[in-house]
């Protein structure tokens, strides 16, 4: 049987949905089932019910679809485990799947922005990233006013704090 | 000395006591569900070599390895709230340092690798943040705590990111639950950001009309606003809790179940421990309400949790039957509640 929705490729996914008692089916092809909003009716099963957590990832669920074969780099997670447990692998996950994840931040929190204490070593950090901006200002302002001398001098200034930088990342 | 869980502070005719938790992870491992034991005991040691500087020696933490000690002393950690009822459920691994006055704990590899706890008598969420937030900052010098500018502390959970902070108080509230109060400011305190749990936390049967209520939000808002908020809040639950036990002591179904309470509590030979909860609920109600004298609130907190399973088990360095127990229970009772009567 063909889709429904495109006609073109062989239906694979039957929905039935009863809404206000009323039923409607449709047949649809994979591609169409992801688009109109139906990726993987089976993810569900996936999930522990008994975990909480759990719901707190249904809205990103359309989206793992796509991203299910990324994997963290360091502890190997991938966003399909995460969802599943409830639980994040790693600090680095945090980077890896920030866009999957920010919905269920959204919804736990609210607002997404960190306000409060800040771990000394990121304190650090943010003060030589800022630094570093600042003196890029400074050399791109340098050199429109074709003070060629003085960014140069800005620019290995930047190249010092950039290695002090990556130093401390290794 | 008494420690801070057999004593009673300020508000202790509505407040027991207070805690401040936060949850740190280290960014050079990965989170605790990701790691085996060997990884596990690597966190612990690395903690462990920074908790033996001399900067954390005032503290005078002692080290206990869950997994090498008995059911009885395990449990009894968890009725002192020194440690969580999960984490000594986990089967490796799990190291807690316990201050000398245990009113500090810190859990390694929990749902975090750092579960930092300070807790106090009575309300005192401002004092017992200070001595909390000077513990994280000593730990901060030591180790690199995962954090994310935008994030905050990362954690294992989303619920905890941010500032990692849980406040909490715990609260006696007979009078509004009497009234059937307690669902609705339930339901109002999540509006707020807040959330009601039982006694021994996340998941437990509220006992003793003994509940705890803690910030649930800690992303975007900082630590001080929290806290501050979490003060606000209970001051007016406290102070409709105190306007509900005014209306009650006129109620002589009311006063005669303290009455009767304390005739029980003074002469029973056995008591569950459920029964006893529900009883010294009425005590401390009946001493606020001035219809009982001859004790105080640091002799009923210091009972109470005397009265524990697993502390009487302790007490007696074995495994008592639930007979024995409820026995014990009663004789405790019997003895520390003899002078007390009705006014």
């Amino acid at each position: 049987m063909l889709c429904q929705s495109c006609g073109k490729n062989q239906a694979s996914t039957h929905i039935k949905k009863i809404i206000n008692g009323e039923l409607t089916e449709y047949i649809l092809c994979d591609q169409c089932a992801a688009r109109l909003g139906y990726p993987n009716v089976f993810s569900d099963f996936g999930f522990d019910f008994n975990n909480l957590l759990g719901s707190f990832f249904e809205d990103s669920k359309p989206q793992f679809m796509n991203v299910d074969n990324k994997r963290c780099d360091f502890c190997g997670s991938s966003f399909a485990d995460i969802s599943a447990s409830g639980k994040v692998g790693c600090s680095k996950c945090y980077d890896v799947f920030i866009d999957e994840l920010m919905p269920s931040i959204k919804r736990i929190h609210g607002n997404p922005k960190h306000s409060g204490k800040i771990a000394s070593f990121a304190g650090k950090e943010n003060s030589l990233k800022k630094e570093i901006k600042l003196l890029e200002e400074k050399m791109r302002l340098a050199v429109k006013e074709q003070n060629f001398e003085e960014a140069a001098k800005i620019r290995d200034e930047i190249k010092k704090l950039n290695s002090k930088e990556n130093s401390k990342n290794e | 000395m008494n420690k801070w869980y057999e004593k009673s502070g300020e508000c202790s005719d509505v407040v027991l006591s207070t805690r401040i938790r936060f949850a740190r992870n280290m960014s050079d491992y990965p989170f605790p569900c990701k790691l085996n034991s060997n990884v596990k005991s690597q966190v612990a040691n690395d903690i462990k070599r920074v908790l033996s500087n001399k900067s954390f020696a005032n503290y005078n933490f002692r080290c206990l390895n869950i997994a090498s000690m008995n059911r009885i002393d395990t449990r009894s950690l968890v009725e002192c709230h020194l440690v969580s009822p999960e984490f000594i459920k986990k089967d490796d691994s799990g190291v807690v340092f316990i201050s000398s006055e245990d009113n500090i704990s810190i859990m390694v590899n929990e749902e975090d690798h750092i579960r930092m706890q300070v807790m106090k008598e009575g309300l005192s969420l401002e004092e017992t943040y200070n001595v909390a937030d000077e513990l994280d900052n000593k730990l901060d010098k030591n180790l690199k705590f995962a954090f994310n500018e935008n994030l905050g502390y990362l954690t294992q959970c989303l619920t905890n990111l941010g500032t990692g902070m849980r406040a909490s108080v715990m609260l006696h509230l007979p009078a509004l639950k009497e009234c059937g109060m307690i669902e609705k400011i339930s339901s109002n305190l999540i509006k707020l950001g807040l959330t009601m749990r039982g006694l021994y936390g996340e998941g437990t049967e509220p006992k003793g009309d003994i509940y705890q209520i803690s910030n649930q939000v800690t992303l975007g808002i900082s630590e001080k606003t929290a806290i501050k908020n979490l003060n606000d809040i209970t001051m007016q639950i406290i102070n409709q809790e105190r306007n509900y036990r005014k209306e009650l002591s006129k109620n002589i179904q009311v006063t005669d179940a303290i009455c009767r309470s304390l005739g029980i509590l003074k002469t029973a030979k056995l008591l569950s421990n459920d029964e006893f909860m529900k009883l010294i609920s009425n005590i401390r109600l009946g001493l606020s309400m001035g219809i009982i004298k001859g004790t105080s609130y640091d002799v009923l907190n210091n009972i109470t949790i005397k009265a524990q399973p697993y502390m009487l088990m302790k007490e007696e360095k074995s495994e008592l039957t639930s007979v024995k127990r409820d026995q014990k229970r009663a004789m405790i009772m019997n003895t520390n509640l003899q002078n007390t009567e009705i006014l």
